[in-house]
């Protein structure tokens, strides 16, 4: 991959107030990345590593603490609302639950219509027209224009929620757990859409997800989260075939049916953002902490390098 | 069937219907399997597909009407669970067969205690009193791996992460000794560290105890991790049975390839992946012949007119034209 890079992140950082006391919950706890132009760029975490408040982030739908994120070299969190707004052109979102983010009251035509209306993109017959290319392109029918989402099964509700999130024709494309509320079979059918759309339409992917195969399937690049931080990056074949993190390793061992080795099952619980361990955040849990992971935490990953680890066993580095 | 165990369950011909505003619908046909003593028995499938219906119809947790068991019969220990009345299956539920669900915060109690809800079963099925329950519940809260019991004992549901109050659910199931478990979803709503930590417990209380288990769940990969034997159902029928290792190896309904090809994981990176055109008929809209015809690579003119049979020796497969 060597594209020139369309997505950077610097030291993100986005604290919550906790919800009892004056502490803080670290959802997202410094994470800087990089996006290439043309590249899918996997997330992987459990529940409550920051995967989808980092997503938010990138596309500044929620302000953070501190960082900068710079969208074609232009820094967004700088961006006054109005120039914000003509900017979210070039970065969509699709979300996990395809019911909850479509307006129930409005028909398919005009939730695919809405963005376009929003940016006053060409006439209304252009617009028309747009939207039946839109449908067609992910795999509807122009009979779907005038009924409304209940009247689709989950698949094809997502089909309109991808629909709705290219008519503007963006640069960036975040998916967050877009295929997670699936059965197997309409996965791998929306899984092929995403493929397919995003050569024909130039895209750039970050994919969120709790399933390492389908990240795995999709990503030429995976980050991996624990609480707040990314512990482990490279490419999806060295994180996910030959993950360095103790927590990697954990997580790739534990898919059910994934039989690459022994299982490694971790002790315990993440523990809250609101509580973050001292020294490095997963030595409660590792099975191969030390005694410097107690009190210091392992030196930060350089991001946009080779699969790294955030983690005292790869030593310190150099440079 | 090879086994030669004896059956503990033993569903046979079991059809379900519900009655809707436009008359009463099949969503369950002719389902017969059995789960023996020791022995883990998944039930998979797709949303809609039955699975969740056929366990809790075993359980005799629909209500009825709108539910109703059109045939067939539900031997367990000795007894015909189809023709039991609410008495009998009160005595029978959570003492001989227990459950446990996807999302345990919806099937405890939020304004009780887990020990008290634990001892509760105990309070009910062995006609204990309170204090005598509870040190056996401190026991089997530490048999579940869950530390510090007398502090856990005093806490409320959600005082616990996902993850404990499954094992919440665990040990209030097995606190009386059932014989039969039936698990749906047990894990689904976990996340993958902790789902691994709930079924190696599944698996180390299983060797304990010999006891039966009936897994529902859509994961082929936990199908695979945990079941000896598999009954793959679709549209509300069994697709296919067979011992689990022989049905990843040589699938034979078209409909299982179609799954275990569509996975990510069994397929090159970035490349198109297998679908399976299509959705699932809803229940009412199923046609005449095989409900896979539709979306059926292999489908034959005799698919879409006669329902095909379950049919085979040890692994069987309700298709006319099955995988070779």
């Amino acid at each position: 991959m060597t594209g020139r890079p369309l997505l950077t992140a610097e030291n993100l950082v986005k604290h919550y107030k906790a919800r009892d006391g004056d502490g803080l919950a670290r959802a997202v706890d410094g994470v800087s990345l990089m996006l290439r132009k043309g590249e899918t760029l996997g997330i992987v975490g459990e529940s409550g590593c920051g995967k989808s408040t980092l997503a938010r982030l990138v596309l500044r739908l929620i302000e953070p603490t501190s960082g900068r994120v710079l969208l074609d070299g232009e820094d967004i969190l700088a961006l006054k609302p109005g120039a914000l707004r003509r900017r979210r052109r070039d970065m969509q979102i699709v979300f996990q639950d395809p019911f909850a983010s479509l307006d129930p009251r409005m028909s398919v035509g005009r939730i695919i219509a809405e963005p376009l209306d929003i940016h006053n993109v060409g006439s209304p017959q252009e617009r028309q027209r747009k939207v039946e290319d839109l449908l067609l392109m992910v795999g509807l029918d122009r009979s779907a224009l005038d009924r409304y989402p209940h009247e689709f099964s989950g698949g094809q509700r997502q089909r309109i929620g991808i629909a709705r999130a290219i008519a503007l024709e963006p640069k960036l494309l975040v998916l967050d757990e877009p295929v997670s509320a699936l059965d197997v079979s309409i996965q791998s059918q929306i899984l092929n859409l995403l493929i397919d759309l995003k050569s024909r339409l130039d895209l750039s992917y970050i994919f969120i997800s709790h399933d390492l195969s389908v990240v795995e399937h999709v990503s030429d690049r995976v980050l991996v989260m624990y609480l707040g931080r990314i512990v482990e990056e490279g490419t999806a074949t060295q994180v996910l075939r030959q993950p360095r993190h103790p927590y990697t390793e954990a997580l790739v061992s534990a898919v059910p049916g994934a039989k690459k080795g022994p299982r490694i099952v971790l002790k315990g619980d993440p523990p809250s953002p609101e509580a973050v361990p001292a020294g490095c955040r997963f030595h409660p849990r590792c099975p191969k902490v030390m005694d410097i992971c107690r009190h210091t935490p392992p030196p930060s990953i350089a991001q946009g390098g080779s699969a790294r680890a955030e983690c005292h066993l790869y030593g310190p580095r150099p440079g | 069937m090879t086994e030669t165990k004896p059956a503990l369950l033993s569903v046979r011909g079991l059809s379900i219907g519900f009655a809707t505003e436009e008359g009463p619908i099949r969503v369950v046909e002719d389902v017969s399997f059995t789960v023996a003593a020791g022995e883990t028995m998944g039930l998979v499938g797709e949303s809609g597909c039955g699975k969740s219906v056929t366990a809790q119809t075993i359980m005799r947790l629909l209500p009825s009407p709108p539910s109703r068991i059109e045939a067939g019969s539900i031997d367990f220990d000795g007894q015909d669970l189809a023709q039991a009345d609410e008495a009998a299956m009160r005595r029978i539920r959570g003492d001989k067969i227990a459950m446990i669900f996807q999302e345990p915060m919806t099937s405890l109690n939020p304004t009780m205690t887990i020990g008290e809800q634990i001892g509760e079963v105990l309070l009910l099925h062995r006609g204990l009193r309170a204090r005598d329950a509870r040190p056996k519940v401190f026991e089997m809260l530490t048999q579940v791996g869950i530390g510090r019991p007398e502090k856990r004992y005093a806490q409320y549901p959600h005082e616990l992460s996902g993850g404990l109050r499954q094992r919440v659910m665990i040990a209030m199931a097995l606190i009386c000794g059932p014989k039969l478990l039936i698990a749906d979803e047990p894990t689904t709503a976990l996340d993958v560290t902790i789902q691994a930590q709930i079924l190696e417990l599944m698996q180390a209380l299983q060797r304990e105890s010999r006891i039966a288990t009936l897994l529902i769940t859509h994961d082929l990969g936990v199908v695979e991790e945990m079941c000896d034997h598999v009954v793959v159902m679709y549209a509300g029928r069994i697709a296919e049975k067979a011992p689990a290792k022989e049905l990843f190896a040589n699938p034979r309904h078209p409909y299982t390839a179609g799954l275990l090809a569509a996975a990510p994981r069994n397929a090159k990176r970035g490349q198109t992946l297998i679908t399976i055109p299509g959705t699932v008929p809803p229940p009412g809209k199923r046609g005449q012949g095989c409900s896979f015809a539709e979306r059926c690579v292999r489908a034959l003119p005799r698919c879409r007119q006669d329902v095909p049979p379950l049919t085979g020796d040890g692994h069987l497969a309700a298709c006319w034209n099955p995988v070779p």
